[in-house]
């Protein structure tokens, strides 16, 4: 490979938050015109490495330069402007305008001191038709397909005449045959001389498109290998890397009876579902993001309409509807989003405690406030929640302690079957330590659990047995010696 | 650390401050105001607009708001003078009108929550029709002549105080025992705050947002008939242009649009706050214009004050 020219250089660039390091001494150079490809576990770091280079988010440390010269962003508009260019996974667009107006956003085609819509519509029309894509450019983007849209986020760069555009996993939102026609596109722009950072989790898109590729893995970097010299059984190794940390008590396997069995859940994101989780035991739910865990364990739960499926439990069909119908029958669930879906963050630790038990505490609708505030405060005491008292609003928790106050509600409910959808997201490893044992403890006293994590090591910690899925399937079942990181991922893509 | 606290003191009591202020001013301000018969005279004038703010209260502690009210309080008018002057006992008729209320309670909460439509919109529409049901029922004539028994709701005393202060009392009394000991009540508040964790926590949304919009229509159907006893005649237009005084006292108060925040008490001074402001004008000889005024400012700082002491949330 001969002498190029670096367009972005990063040396000891890091990012922590809360203390917490996301990404540590991140040195890196990517030269003009490559494909460059970031891969990583999730985790590992690429979304705020992303984040920092785009002015998303300030770094805490380190050195970012673009064109020899300092980047020193204060917001991502600053980025576009300087020629840096990002398509994300949520996209940056403003759903309620136009397509054209989202492309000339910051940049509009003035006449007289008006906009110029005729040849701001032509000109956005130009640029789509030169990617290979023909829609109406006076479409609200709110009413494009994730494809389209991406198609708007890349002519808006290509409008501002970046030099450099960061791709975050832009084939996740797509179908296979929009993941060809967006590869024609990536080398069409690289053709153009526009150089390309591609993160992805899919090694085999990776090994496609990229010229070189770096792999993260806990929030450092690893190495660097030129595409064509490397495998992805090699890019695996370096990703996943170190030995599981032993900070996952001892599994105890359970013998016993089959507490839940699900046969054909259903929806337009989950296909034909099933599977039997024991008394005591710890299933697992391995996946890439958007793999359809989550969805069908929302299916289960009754927070969505299923289109077809039975549960059994304890042998019995039961038919749930509602949440409501979920949590009658000893079910219960700790989802994903804890801001938006496991708390009311302007009430009080006590408030989020009490309503799914709200039935055992009252009586003829009034509350017994001296029951539920002592059960509430012996959970309190032993999940250690650091905060004021019961009566602190769960807003001013950090992340950690809203998710145990979150597992506290889960507790006093008292569930047969509980299923935590990525339990330890964004807390601390001490925290973290302590939710594996609570999940170990619940298994013991002869609880089901169902975990769905994205963090392998974590999911090969907690686990009794493994389910992974993929485009909405069950791909495979893991048990024992055959659970591995290398298992999971290829029958997770 | 006391920085907050004393933020914590004005978010939580500043409009009693507010309230103080108002009658000390008053009170220099004109000789006739301060006196035990305005005092009683201005809960009076209040018990009205102070029923119909207990109920609106349930709607918007939901994260909802309910704009028919005043449709509710001349339609129910209407609908309960008919039925008396048609020959029915008061009694009957009274019942009669709060079941009608709760059909239109019943109403909002079906579109609101079914379809997922914006509670404003809907009870815009819901207060349009009411009004045309009042005219087209009355044909658009006042209706009176009821009993005298019938008189005794809004124009009775028990000792010196009026009959609608002590409904009014009362039913703020039910309020706070309902808000604060029931799990009705405690629920409506996790709704407001975030009515997705509370559907994933098993309590069923649907029944508790039916109760709080038939409650407010209930409620204010209660006004109505209050009301309609106190003039002992039904105008077809009673009521019409209440619930922005309704809505003003709740805000001012300190029940946060978005939902989920405050206390009933707050409710009353709020309501009192706007009319200890338009009673002690009138004593001042401030006309009615200036009056209209005066209140939309103070609506503009509540709003405002409010939106500034709980951040940026929307």
């Amino acid at each position: 490979m001969q002498e190029r020219d670096v367009i972005l250089s990063l040396r000891d660039v890091s990012k922590s938050y809360y203390g917490v390091p996301a990404i540590e001494h991140i040195t890196f150079d990517i030269y003009n015109g490559e494909i460059f490809g970031i891969v990583g576990e999730n985790g590992a770091g690429k979304s705020t490495l992303i984040k920092t280079v785009a002015g998303a988010i300030p770094a805490n440390g380190g050195e970012i330069r673009f064109k020899g010269e300092k980047l020193e962003l204060k917001n991502p508009y600053e980025a576009i402007s300087k020629g840096i260019g990002v398509v994300y996974q949520e996209f940056n667009l403003f759903p309620n305008l136009m397509v054209y107006e989202n492309i000339f956003f910051g940049v509009e085609i003035k006449k007289n001191g008006f906009l110029d819509r005729k040849q701001m519509i032509e000109k956005s029309r130009e640029i789509l038709k030169e990617l290979g894509f023909d829609f109406d450019v006076r479409e609200k983007v709110r009413n494009l397909s994730p494809a389209f849209q991406q198609a708007t986020e890349i002519a808006k760069c290509i409008n501002h005449q970046v030099e450099l555009i960061i791709m975050d996993e832009p084939s996740a939102p797509l179908t296979e045959k929009e993941v060809d026609q967006m590869f024609k596109v990536v080398r069409k722009l690289n053709d153009d001389g526009i150089t390309i950072i591609y993160i992805s989790h899919k090694l085999n898109e990776i090994m496609d498109l990229t010229d070189r590729v770096s792999v993260l893995r806990d929030g450092h970097y690893i190495t660097t290998f030129i595409t064509k010299e490397t495998s992805e059984n090699e890019l695996i190794k370096n990703m996943v890397g170190r030995e599981i940390a032993d900070i996952y008590p001892a599994k105890e396997l359970s013998d016993q009876e089959v507490i839940l069995r699900v046969e054909g859940l259903n929806s337009s994101k989950v296909h034909d579902v099933s599977f039997e989780l024991r008394k005591g035991e710890v299933l697992g739910f391995g996946g890439l993001v958007g793999a359809g865990r989550t969805e069908a364990m929302r299916l289960l739960f009754g927070a969505d309409k299923k289109d077809g499926g039975r549960i059994y439990l304890h042998d019995e069909e039961v038919s749930i509807k509602s949440p409501t119908d979920a949590i009658s029958h000893g079910i219960g669930l700790i989802p994903e989003d804890r801001k938006a879906h496991g708390l009311i963050l302007n009430k009080s630790i006590f408030l989020n405690c009490l309503l799914p038990s709200l039935k055992r505490y009252s009586n003829h609708g009034f509350i017994d406030f001296k029951d539920s505030k002592k059960e509430i405060g012996e959970y309190y005491e032993i999940l250690k929640i650091k905060a004021t008292g019961q009566d602190q609003l769960c807003l001013n928790l950090s992340g950690g302690n809203q998710q145990k106050v979150v597992l506290e509600k889960w507790l006093l409910k008292n569930c047969d079957v509980l299923i935590l959808d990525e339990p330890t997201r964004g807390i601390d490893v001490g925290t973290k330590q302590e939710i594996y044992q609570l999940i170990k403890d619940l298994a013991k006293q002869g609880k089901g659990i169902i975990v769905i994590s994205s963090e392998m090591p974590e999911l090969i910690g907690v686990s009794h047995r493994i389910l992974v899925m993929h485009e909405g399937h069950i791909t495979g079942e893991l048990q024992g010696e055959n659970i591995t990181q290398e298992a999971i991922m290829t029958l997770a893509s | 650390m006391k920085k907050v606290n004393l933020k914590n003191l004005f978010q939580k009591y500043a409009i009693y401050f507010v309230l103080v202020f108002e009658i000390i001013f008053f009170a220099f301000a004109s000789d006739v105001f301060f006196s035990l018969k305005n005092a009683l005279n201005v809960l009076r004038q209040i018990s009205i607009v102070g029923i119909m703010a207990v109920g609106m209260t349930f709607v918007i502690l939901t994260g909802g708001v309910d704009l028919s009210v005043g449709g509710v309080t001349a339609c129910v008018g209407v609908i309960c003078a008919k039925l008396m002057l048609a020959g029915a006992h008061p009694v009957i008729a009274i019942l009669a009108s709060l079941c009608f209320a709760a059909v239109v309670g019943l109403v909002n909460a079906f579109f609101s929550h079914e379809f997922k439509l914006n509670p404003m919109i809907v009870t815009l529409a819901t207060l349009q029709i009411l009004k045309g049901i009042s005219y087209i029922v009355t044909g658009a004539i006042p209706v009176y002549g009821f009993t005298e028994k019938f008189k005794v709701i809004g124009q009775g005393h028990i000792g010196p105080i009026p009959i609608p202060i002590i409904i009014m009392i009362v039913l703020y009394i039910l309020a706070y025992i309902v808000l604060t000991y029931t799990s009705f009540g405690q629920s409506i508040y996790g709704i407001g705050g975030n009515e997705e964790a509370v559907r994933l926590t098993g309590i069923n949304i649907r029944k508790q947002k039916y109760t709080a919009y038939m409650l407010c229509s209930v409620i204010t159907a209660i006004a109505g008939i209050v009301l309609l006893s106190r003039v002992n005649t039904a105008q077809p237009s009673a009521g019409f242009g209440y619930e922005m005084d309704v809505i003003t006292g709740a805000v001012l108060g300190g029940i946060s649009m978005s939902g989920g925040e405050g206390k009933i008490t707050g409710v009353f001074a709020g309501v009192l706050v706007m009319a200890v402001l338009s009673n002690g004008m009138m004593m001042c000889n401030v006309t009615e214009y200036w009056q209209w005024v005066a209140k939309g400012v103070v609506m503009l700082a509540a709003i405002t004050y409010d939106r500034i002491i709980k951040g940026g949330k929307v």
